[in-house]
């Protein structure tokens, strides 16, 4: 059975912006694609733009857009649907009030859970990754979290998914999509999951994010890709990571109209191509570090950036999927605890509707099981922050205070324990008395490998239809021969 | 008087300004001076500055890189004058540089394209979305000591390893340096490649070690 999946609605709120400031950030975008423009690298989309009216060069795949079909194009996009789940129990509605979690991709190591060695990445760990993602509460649906690169490049992202939905009952949205036949084959295997094509429609159990090319571009294959997917009606994205430095300017105003003029630019030609279709905005800016270039994986811009593009997205009205955790370091410490918790705080109080996600080391290239683990913890801690404190008659206590008086103490008290249980419970962060740590030195890391071994080992997903199994395996032989 | 002139050299190298370095290369040219010497006494000294200055993370990538445009600037002028004189610019190395087929992710790439070149390599950029036979044919054609892959994705990333074996094919000794997010020490290992650098600036010091490697 996949856990029961945490609510998580956020309380606190942000003032990050003025609405100037976002009516300036949107006017110079709109310039940016109509007056600079988007390289459209796709005859298919080139086509789209030619006949709504914009302008291209067929020479360079330049579009040109002016800001009136832009605009108008965004409006016909829905600011609420659900992501359906192989388990209808586990669907997420994408509705601006919550909060979810995936697990993070796509890397292309992983530290073992029994050598503690590094090594290339393989189909087996994604089925591994995907069935302890299942039984964790905090983990509300999934990315394709490693590459499976023991299996051909032309049907691995099929591999992939096939592998995600065989081992979990929850949402499945893969970054690892990004060619037409591809594409198609992912469809048909979603339908095969959703039980029609109808239904595929109605419960999308697959989604898709592709990611742009920075500065001002797209990928040919991924343009064709996601047009496929929102003529199929999954939820198709497009994610920027322009960078301060290097793919988007020094300033982070400026890094984030680049950014956005990617992103808005691929959702209106979804919605010009399939008006209404379920669009979601995507984006992991960050600054490149100064000395090496660098993807950082944290530090204050990508916290801003956090709440920045989740706050765009609002103003678009769409859902966000939304970069945080990804910490630059090599291994669960200090500066992965720091970068995870501020990027997943900022993310989160600006209420993005879909983080990503837990588990890397090494921005987003080292999947480790026990960073997962505490990135679960570092989410549900965040969760409860944002919650906020609720004040009413019950939660004033006043007859508990009453009764206890001054210097007694709660612990008996009824009220204590109809309560108590709201408290956080950490399972990763050391509380015990000293001389009890001193006996064997352990810590949240030990703990953190234990319970994922535990759960490779014993958790049971609730198994996939053999009808099913048998499906995914025809049509990636069909793509294979 | 020449004096001067390569203290301007110097710091239009260290300022980053490609239209001064082609301005001061002219003049240096029009006024007879060998272009060995302007090279090494004028914008040369500013790169290494640069470079020091880096190290010691006084100055940062950016100011790097637009000292490697400056230089390539000075040196695109000051070439003609070379073949002229019947000289050679003194080069570390050739090294031709691509984006694997199949992949469009340029700035990994174009940045150590640029670190190499105003390191002192000569380098030839083919851009983004190479065949293979193309890095092949490029090499044999400047008879290149260097080809330099980059990938992005896993699913483009094994297509470095099919230029190696074409490399072997056509029994070409060019040493092989590969790069991108995904590509590892392990991956480069195993697929016979020569070299391999997280980044743009270890990239310069691979390509020196591969150069005196022989």
């Amino acid at each position: 059975m996949g856990g029961i999946i945490k609510e998580n609605c956020p309380k606190l709120s942000l003032n990050l912006f003025s609405p100037e400031d976002i009516q300036r950030l949107h006017e110079a975008t709109l310039d940016v694609i109509e007056t600079v423009g988007i390289r459209f690298p796709s005859l298919r989309a080139q086509e789209i733009w030619a006949s709504h009216g914009a302008q291209v060069d067929a020479k360079t795949g330049i579009v040109k857009v002016p800001a009136h079909l832009i605009e108008s194009a965004l409006k016909k996009a829905p600011p609420a649907y659900n992501l359906g789940a192989r388990d209808e129990k586990q669907d997420l509605p994408l509705d601006g009030k919550h909060v979810w979690v995936a697990t993070d991709g796509c890397g292309v190591e992983i530290i073992d859970l029994y050598t503690n060695e590094r090594r290339r990445s393989k189909l087996q760990d994604v089925e591994e990754i995907a069935r302890v993602a299942d039984a964790l509460p905090e983990v509300g649906f999934h990315w394709v979290a490693l590459s499976a690169q023991d299996k051909p490049a032309h049907t691995r992202g099929l591999h992939e998914i096939a592998a995600v939905w065989r081992n979990s009952t929850k949402h499945v949205q893969t970054e690892s999509i990004y060619n037409v036949a591809e594409a198609k084959a992912a469809v048909e295997m979603a339908t095969a999951v959703a039980g029609s094509k109808e239904a595929l429609r109605k419960r999308p159990v697959l989604s898709l994010m592709q990611c742009t090319a920075p500065p001002l571009g797209h990928d040919g294959g991924s343009l064709d890709a996601a047009l496929i997917g929102a003529e199929a009606g999954l939820p198709v994205g497009f994610m920027t990571m322009a960078a301060c430095l290097t793919t988007g300017p020094a300033t982070l105003a400026g890094n984030l109209v680049v950014g956005n003029a990617e992103v808005i630019a691929g959702t209106a030609l979804i919605q010009l191509a399939y008006p209404g279709a379920s669009v979601f905005y995507a984006a992991a800016q960050t600054a490149s570090d100064l000395r090496n270039g660098a993807y950082t994986g944290g530090g204050p811009e990508d916290f801003l950036f956090g709440a920045a593009n989740s706050i765009l997205a609002d103003f678009y009205n769409i859902p966000i999927s939304m970069g945080s955790f990804a910490t630059g370091a090599k291994e669960p410490n200090w500066q992965a605890g720091v970068e995870n918790s501020l990027s997943t705080f900022m993310a989160s109080i600006a209420v993005s509707d879909m983080l990503l996600g837990v588990g890397f080391l090494h921005g987003s290239r080292i999947w480790s099981f026990e960073q997962m683990l505490m990135d679960c913890e570092i989410y549900e801690i965040v969760r409860r922050t944002l919650a906020g404190i609720e004040v009413n008659d019950e939660t004033l206590a006043l007859d508990a205070i009453k009764a206890v008086g001054p210097g007694g103490n709660f612990l008996t008290q009824k009220h204590t324990r109809a309560h108590m249980r709201e408290i956080f419970i950490p399972d990763y962060l050391d509380r015990r008395p000293y001389n009890i740590w001193e006996e064997k030195k352990d810590g949240p890391r030990d703990w953190a490998r234990a319970k994922a071994r535990k759960l490779v080992e014993t958790h049971q997903p609730d198994p996939l239809d053999l009808a099913i199994v048998r499906e995914f395996e025809r049509i990636i032989a069909a793509e294979e021969a | 008087m020449s004096k001067e002139l390569f203290d301007a050299m110097r710091q239009c190298i260290i300022d980053g300004d490609p239209d001064l370095a082609a301005e001061l290369a002219q003049k240096a040219i029009d006024q007879g001076i060998d272009p060995v010497d302007a090279l090494n006494e004028g914008f040369v000294p500013g790169v290494n500055f640069v470079g020091e200055q880096f190290g010691l993370g006084e100055m940062f990538l950016p100011e790097l890189v637009v000292a490697g445009e400056a230089m390539k600037t000075a040196v695109a002028v000051l070439e003609p004058e070379f073949t002229k004189r019947g000289t050679e610019r003194q080069i570390l190395g050739k090294v031709v540089i691509g984006t694997i087929e199949g992949d469009i992710h340029e700035i990994g790439k174009t940045l150590v394209a640029t670190m190499l070149s105003a390191s002192g390599f000569q380098v030839y950029d083919l851009g983004v979305d190479v065949p293979i036979m193309t890095f092949v044919e490029k090499a044999r054609e400047v008879n290149a000591d260097i080809i330099g892959i980059s990938a992005l994705l896993t699913t483009t990333m094994v297509r470095q390893k099919d230029v190696i074996e074409a490399l072997q094919d056509n029994n070409m000794a060019t040493k092989v340096m590969v790069g991108g997010a995904p590509v590892t020490q392990g991956w480069a290992k195993e697929i016979g490649a020569h070299g391999y650098s997280e980044d743009a600036v270890g990239a310069v010091a691979v390509a020196k070690n591969l150069m005196s490697a022989g």
